[in-house]
């Protein structure tokens, strides 16, 4: 009996002191706590940027998970996120099935880059859209092919099977090289299409930015595709591709950036664009923007307004903090026509 | 009369009140119930599994039937997909590291259970079951830069020069693929072989070695005929839980395969595995039809594993009652 009423007085004084304990927390002030998912790319910059709003307003949190592009899309749809983030504008279908209106807002900019490993060449090559297209179709399988040595004059190439290498993940940069092709090649764009993942006609699969890199520099002969800043952050050398003007451009921030500036001249309202191939002639042609899924309808006034000042810091002082991470900046003309959208949100 | 029913209706109740707890108090129904719920609980988890998966598959399943299975397509942009080439690279690389890996482990626990001092097969055993916890993306980062290059530059072309007639060992080899995949995976289950098998054999009476000695037979004869027969179901399962995890296995698979989903006969070429797709395609993948047709692929892995190891249980009862009738 003793042991039993001892039992019961140690079990009422911890459910006593466990109540004691949730009390405080309870009557502190919340900050208010956003919850976002989306794409993994911008992630870096993203985690950087909602520690530094923090700081500078402590009143917010933003809660980011980088889950993938299209895990952020599901969970906006499913209204299980505050806002979601991509590196591919949702399609018109994804648009009606979400439970909320969504607004696209741009953040920075990303790029795919070239790279190859060819013995015995050291210079960098130069790729035509053709040329491209065609090595990862499978219609140009040498590297001597005339597509391929017509824009490499003096370049010794070798009589070798090109070895194709892509991602093996679903990823944006993906999905930015299939749209690139998609255009180079209507070929492409018929037969493959541009998706995070596709049915690729030829080539190996590596898994991530590292998959990729590790394999073109194990196998000789070989052509793979990775994120500009995948190329800066490790000193791989690249090649330079035609754009729509006909030059050839190296990937840099500026070259990005410019690719920005010159589609933001025909910019949509919605900002669903894509800037692959576009025009002007210093543009890096495979670039693109990377979004923050915003709802229109905010119900918590206090959410939205911190969403909407946070929008407002990203567009204006957050792009400050963008280079220093290898992401490309927001054109001006595209910073102006953001901060008007941002008065969208209600 | 109600005051009667009242009566016994007082009495009777505590009484058997009294009786369970007293039974409670024993332990011995407390111990069976939380053991039976825990019990109950593996088949709800298998239960909801299923259902989970049957019905987040739904879009797939009226969309593609059966035709999912024999289909060798898998193209997210066109929303056409097949499970064929990943069915078929799970049970090729699962094939491949098992028969690298069962004689190999199999060869190496009868060492260590029969042949080594007590002490050396201690210490080893140790190692060995420290190798079965290394993580499977540092054996997916070995495959990548130890194994992917010899098999590119060495093994690859010894075997097509030695072997190059037959149709497994021809095309390019661009040092991931099949062949590199099952390599890998035996690598990582052959600590298991080993050591769920050193066990068994260590459980093996002395008196059937001792049994076997004294009728005139040599240490291996009695280690070969005896004793390695009477541990074979626990052998086997050590095999079948080999298998497990071979065919489950993702991270190592996916970084040394190569991600093709085609369907080739020689082992140099690059394939695809189901658990490898799923990892791959799952985080990004959007459109309903398209995460459907993932989720169906996680079902057919289950179905996989399930037939695979209802043939294994066929079989350890089958030769457990062959050797019952031996002795």
């Amino acid at each position: 009996m003793t042991r039993k009423a001892v039992t019961v007085g140690l079990s009422l004084v911890l459910v006593l002191s466990l109540m004691l304990i949730s009390l405080p927390s309870a009557q502190a002030t919340d900050p208010v706590l956003i919850n976002a998912a989306g794409a993994t790319f911008p992630y870096p910059i993203y985690s950087k940027w909602f520690d530094d709003f923090h700081k500078a307003n402590p009143g917010v949190q933003i809660n980011y998970a980088s889950v993938g592009s299209g895990a952020g899309i599901g969970q906006l749809q499913a209204g299980t996120v505050d806002f979601g983030a991509s590196d591919m504008p949702m399609t018109d279908e994804q648009l009606a099935q979400a439970k909320v209106k969504v607004l696209h807002f741009p953040t920075v900019l990303g790029a795919a880059v070239v790279t190859y490993n060819l013995p015995g060449v050291s210079t960098e090559l130069k790729f035509t859209q053709k040329a491209l297209a065609g090595i990862y179709l499978g219609t140009i399988t040498r590297w001597n092919d005339p597509a391929i040595a017509k824009a490499n004059p003096g370049v010794s190439l070798p009589n070798a099977d090109i070895v194709v290498v892509h991602r093996s993940d679903g990823s944006g940069t993906t999905f930015i090289w299939t749209d690139f092709l998609g255009k180079a090649s209507s070929d492409w764009a018929s037969k493959v299409g541009a998706k995070s993942s596709v049915n690729w006609p030829v080539g190996l699969g590596g898994k991530g930015n590292e998959g990729v890199s590790g394999l073109v520099k194990q196998t000789p002969n070989s052509i793979g595709y990775v994120e500009l800043i995948y190329a800066v952050q490790n000193k791989m050398s690249y090649g330079w591709v035609q754009n729509a003007a006909g030059k050839f451009i190296k990937a840099d921030l500026a070259s990005v950036s410019a690719a920005a500036a010159g589609a933001a001249k025909t910019m949509p309202d919605d900002f669903r664009v894509s800037i692959t191939n576009a025009p002007g002639a210093t543009a890096y042609p495979i670039s693109s923007f990377t979004w923050l899924l915003i709802p229109v309808q905010i119900q918590n006034a206090a959410k939205r307004d911190a969403i909407k000042l946070f929008l407002n810091w990203m567009v204006t002082s957050g792009q400050g903090s963008v280079e220093a991470l290898s992401y490309a900046q927001l054109p001006k003309a595209v910073q102006a026509k953001e901060l008007k959208a941002i008065s969208l949100v209600h | 009369m109600s005051g009667a029913t009242t009566a016994i209706g007082r009495v009777l109740p505590p009484s058997r009140a009294r009786r369970f707890i007293r039974r409670l108090t024993s332990g011995d129904e407390i111990a069976h119930l939380i053991t039976l719920t825990f019990g109950a609980s593996i088949l709800l988890i298998t239960g909801l599994l299923v259902l989970e998966l049957w019905v987040q598959s739904s879009l797939a399943r009226h969309q593609f039937g059966w035709k999912f299975f024999a289909t060798s397509v898998w193209d997210p942009v066109f929303g056409n997909f097949g499970a064929l080439p990943f069915i078929y690279g799970t049970l090729v690389t699962s094939f491949l590291a098992l028969l690298i890996a069962v004689p190999l482990g199999l060869g190496a626990a009868i060492f260590l259970a029969e042949l080594a001092p007590r002490n050396i097969s201690d210490a080893l055993a140790f190692l060995i079951d420290l190798l079965a916890a290394v993580p499977s993306v540092i054996y997916g980062l070995l495959g990548i830069f130890v194994v992917v290059p010899i098999m590119r530059t060495t093994i690859g072309p010894a075997l097509k020069s030695s072997l190059g007639f037959l149709p497994f060992f021809q095309g390019p080899n661009y040092g991931v693929g099949f062949l590199t995949a099952g390599v890998v995976l035996a690598i990582m289950v052959i600590p298991f072989v080993i050591s769920v098998s050193r066990e068994v054999l260590l459980t093996v009476p002395r008196d059937q070695r001792e049994a076997a000695v004294a009728l005139g037979a040599t240490r291996w004869e009695a280690t070969w005929k005896v004793v390695v027969p009477f541990a074979r179901a626990g052998i086997l399962g050590s095999v079948f839980l080999a298998m497990a995890r071979a065919l489950g296995e993702t991270m190592a698979v996916t970084m040394v395969i190569g991600n093709d989903p085609k369907i080739s006969a020689s082992l140099f070429a690059p394939g695809y595995t189901i658990a490898s797709v799923i990892a791959n395609e799952f985080s990004e993948a959007t459109g309903d039809l398209y995460i459907h047709s993932l989720v169906l692929l996680g079902l057919v892995l289950f179905l996989l594993t399930f037939i695979l190891n209802g043939i294994a249980r066929i079989f350890i009862v089958a030769t457990a009652q062959r050797g019952g009738a031996h002795e």
